[in-house]
């Protein structure tokens, strides 16, 4: 029952995506996915997303290491509003930032129909994707290996990188490759402050949404199922080297 | 009450049960002993229900309930890890059984403080298992299996999770309770001596097969084979045979190692051996020996008394016998 | 590692900053936009019969795409933990799918499906319409928060193990008894968890639901689409920022009761 259940809401809707992006053929499917507009988008679309992951995985690593280690008032608060990206509406996350990146901005810095005026959209909406997929193997982290990287002499940086980072290793490319995939199919939270314009803000799920409206499905189709292929490739290849971090670390015990 | 039948379970091509045949005689306790993997609990599960057997049959009290759920079979389990059903009261867990078969509230009521005295929790009809304790959790788990008068009770490794005190304590208890109740009780356990304690008949199994079936005394002084010989009690090689090491009598001079009144006619095969360690364990003494002609290790048990007469002290040279060597005939499972 | 004083402090400093900026300034401004003309104007601006019958939409929504969910995803959860099948690892890649997949193309797939020429564009003759009617909507939801419960569920199912509900049978308890006494209560705190999720994002949708629905106000307008018109069509900033107000206090309220149910969900093992 469970996999007639998934078939019919999950798999056959992809499966027709799938079978309209080739009815004109592979030579169609290529066409779409080649015109300038459209190679454009998905150069514009993955290279914002890859700052935004980067980000991501830096800052968000350093909040997960302030949760996890350190101890101020007000720290169980900060904490929960680690999930308020999860939890906001994307539309309200793309106005939110409008009010203060946008042209009504009350510190006159206008951002929007900027690329960093996406990065900062996605930025908001990844936010705790690698927070909280770093936090629960800090918490696990065995400090006592760590003591005795001390006892052995190695400064804090040394301990950090040779000990404490190897084991979060996995957790930050998971979340990062979780963070990517979602930047790159985004369109709530960009579509007010991104601005849409062809070749420098248009994303690829603005696009797509332009080429149904134009009553080019096939196009749509295309570079829908492109889309698609780049965030699996992004999410299997994450994982796969985040497991065979994991495996050599488990083979070590 | 309990009968099987040419069992046999298959997981993959490991042969959980092999052709398994057993008899349990209305109102006694059987343990099934043996290692681990030798398929005392798959047989205790297919016995439930919890397993399904890919051939042979069960029977219970002349019912062939092979292919009955266990709802069906009337049966009680307790697990080893308690199986508590962790959000309800120890009161809801007892009557849960009751519950199901819609018995009347009042009924219930009664049925479950009467449990529970019994079991030693009364009082603690409104605490949660998170609350109690291993052994208390596991007394609950016997209640609840009471509560609804099953005609066979299955305990599988029920003391194997407790601290060691609390296992013996339980144990004893345990027998005490069966010796009230009287339901058809079917234990399984590896500890060779927690069989030896509680039950009327053991069961001993290995590698999917039954080895012997007897009681307590006749599984360790007849055992059949080798492999139930060394699982039941201790054991010593002496000139390539097994002996229990309180069987073995041992003397300053070869004649001395005989019995008073056996005088010399025959000499079972007396070994010349060095005393290497002297181990005084309370009430008896283990004297831990070196064969001089093969060079072969063994122990032997004296009582106290034997050993201050002896006077042994460790590299002196002794005389050793076995005064009784069981006929171990029957070919075991390798 | 014990890490000195002023790298503390950055570190602290950094993060905290960070949130600061990222989160808590831009929603300050919004509420400051929303409420500096007083409260009263708020609570015109969400209670105009435009955003009434959004909020009801969006609401009616919510009521079919949950029970849906809590029903298929256990029904899904139990398979992947307690079923002995070939190609589970299978099934739970596409339980992760819609994760993956962006909103708009959710929407293009359903249209490739529902649309009149799609799959199943025959269902539009038979005067039931998918695409820009209620159903494609319902669908599109369903689609975007099927994972939230599978995922929540089944971990505790895992955790708990199998051995209480063979208990309860050997004491007599069939399937669904076993079912209602005892796997559905060890699962509530993970459940309930699973469907909040599950209710904020389906308020949230945008992206899915902008493509399948025709966006008339008063008629296929959900919360989310309403404050997108507002800005875009209507030119109505000050209306975009109340209603996404609104949202906001849901999602606020959404996030304390996360914040509770993960408490009762720990304390609970």
């Amino acid at each position: 029952m469970a996999t007639l259940w998934l078939s019919l809401i999950v798999l056959l809707p992809l499966a027709a995506l799938a079978a309209h992006s080739l009815s004109d053929g592979f030579g169609g499917f290529w066409n779409a996915v080649t015109a300038p507009a459209a190679l454009a988008t998905l150069r514009v679309t993955v290279g914002v997303s890859i700052v935004v992951a980067a980000i991501n995985a830096v800052m968000g690593t350093i909040v997960a290491w302030v949760l996890v280690r350190d101890e101020f008032p007000g720290k169980k608060v900060v904490n929960a509003l680690i999930d308020l990206p999860f939890a906001l509406p994307t539309i309200v996350a793309s106005i939110v930032l409008l009010s203060l990146y946008g042209p009504q901005s009350p510190i006159g810095l206008q951002l929007n129909a900027t690329q960093p005026g996406l990065v900062i959209a996605l930025a908001f909406v990844t936010l705790p994707f690698v927070v909280r997929a770093v936090q629960p193997v800090l918490i696990e982290v065995d400090r006592e290996v760590e003591e005795a990287a001390a006892s052995l002499g190695a400064n804090n940086f040394t301990i950090f990188r040779t000990v404490v980072l190897p084991v979060l290793a996995p957790a930050i490319l998971g979340g990062t490759g979780l963070a990517f995939a979602r930047a790159i199919g985004e369109y709530g939270s960009i579509v007010l402050i991104g601005g849409n314009i062809p070749y420098q803000t248009q994303v690829a799920s603005q696009y797509i949404q332009q080429q149904i409206e134009i009553d080019r499905p096939v196009n749509a189709a295309a570079v829908s199922v492109v889309l698609l292929l780049i965030a699996f490739v992004a999410l299997f290849v994450l994982r796969w080297v985040a497991s065979r971090g994991l495996r050599r670390q488990e083979n070590d015990r | 009450m309990i009968t099987v039948t040419g069992a046999r379970k298959n997981y993959g091509s490991f042969a959980a049960l092999d052709d398994v045949s057993l008899d349990i005689p209305s109102g006694s306790l059987t343990a099934l002993l043996g290692p681990s993997g030798s398929g005392k609990s798959t047989l205790l599960r297919s016995i439930a229900g919890l397993e399904s057997l890919d051939g042979g049959t069960v029977h219970i009290a002349g019912e062939d309930v092979t292919t009955v759920t266990p709802q069906k079979r009337d049966i009680g389990f307790v697990f080893q890890h308690y199986a508590a059903f962790k959000h309800m009261t120890v009161r809801e867990n007892v009557a849960f059984g009751l519950k199901i078969r819609k018995r009347p509230k009042p009924e219930i009521e009664k049925k479950v403080n009467e449990l529970l005295e019994i079991v030693g929790l009364g009082g603690f009809q409104s605490r949660y298992p998170a609350q109690l304790s291993g052994g208390q959790r596991q007394r609950m788990a016997l209640a609840r299996a009471l509560a609804v008068d099953p005609r066979v009770l299955l305990l599988d490794e029920p003391f194997g999770a407790l601290d060691a005190k609390v296992r013996t304590d339980l144990r004893t208890w345990l027998r005490r309770l069966h010796d009230e109740v009287h339901v058809t009780t079917v234990l399984v356990t590896h500890d060779q001596e927690e069989a030896l304690d509680v039950a009327d008949r053991i069961a001993v199994m290995n590698q999917g097969r039954i080895e012997q079936v007897g009681t307590p005394e006749e599984l360790y002084d007849r055992p059949s084979n080798t492999f139930v010989m060394s699982f039941l009690g201790t054991v010593s090689k002496l000139n390539g045979q097994l002996v229990r090491p309180h069987d073995i009598r041992l003397g300053r001079q070869p004649e001395l190692a005989l019995a008073q009144h056996e005088g010399t006619a025959e000499t079972l095969g007396i070994t010349r051996a060095t005393v290497e360690r002297v181990v005084h364990l309370g009430f008896e003494v283990r004297v831990e020996l070196r064969n001089e002609a093969t060079g072969e290790p063994f122990s032997a048990q004296v009582t106290r008394g034997d050993a201050h007469a002896l006077g042994l002290a460790a590299g002196e040279t002794v005389y050793a016998r076995a005064t009784r060597a069981p006929q171990l005939d029957a070919v075991p499972v390798t | 590692m014990n890490v000195s004083l002023p790298v503390k402090i950055s570190l602290r400093t950094i993060a905290l900053g960070y949130l600061f900026v990222l989160l808590l300034v831009p929603i300050g401004v919004i509420l400051y936009r929303t409420f500096e003309n007083g409260i009263g104007a708020f609570a015109e601006s969400i209670s105009t019969p435009a955003a009434i019958s959004a909020l009801n939409l969006s609401l009616l929504i919510v009521a079919i795409v949950v029970p849906v969910n809590v029903v298929f995803g256990i029904v899904v959860a139990l398979a992947l933990v307690r079923g002995r099948f070939p190609g589970r690892r299978l099934l739970q890649a596409v339980v992760d799918l819609p994760f993956a997949v962006s909103p708009i193309v959710v929407g293009v797939a359903l249209i490739m499906l529902w649309g009149a020429n799609g799959w199943f564009g025959a269902v539009e003759s038979l005067g039931f319409k998918v695409i820009f009617g209620l159903p494609g909507m319902v669908i599109a939801t369903i689609f975007v928060t099927l994972p939230f419960v599978v995922r929540e569920v089944e971990p505790v199912l895992y955790e708990i193990g199998e051995e209480q509900e063979q208990a309860a049978a050997t004491l007599g308890a069939d399937t669904w008894q076993t079912f209602w006494r005892i796997t559905l209560p060890a699962i509530r705190w993970g459940l309930t968890y699973g469907v909040v999720l599950t209710v904020a994002r389906a308020l949230g949708e945008f992206g899915a639901v902008i493509m399948v629905s025709s966006g008339f106000p008063g008629v296929s307008q959900t919360l989310t689409l309403l404050v997108h018109a507002r800005y875009i069509d209507d030119h109505n900033t000050f209306g975009a920022y109340s209603a996404a107000t609104l949202l906001m206090a849901i999602a606020v309220i959404v996030l304390l009761l996360m914040t509770l149910l993960d408490r009762k969900r720990s304390t609970e093992e």
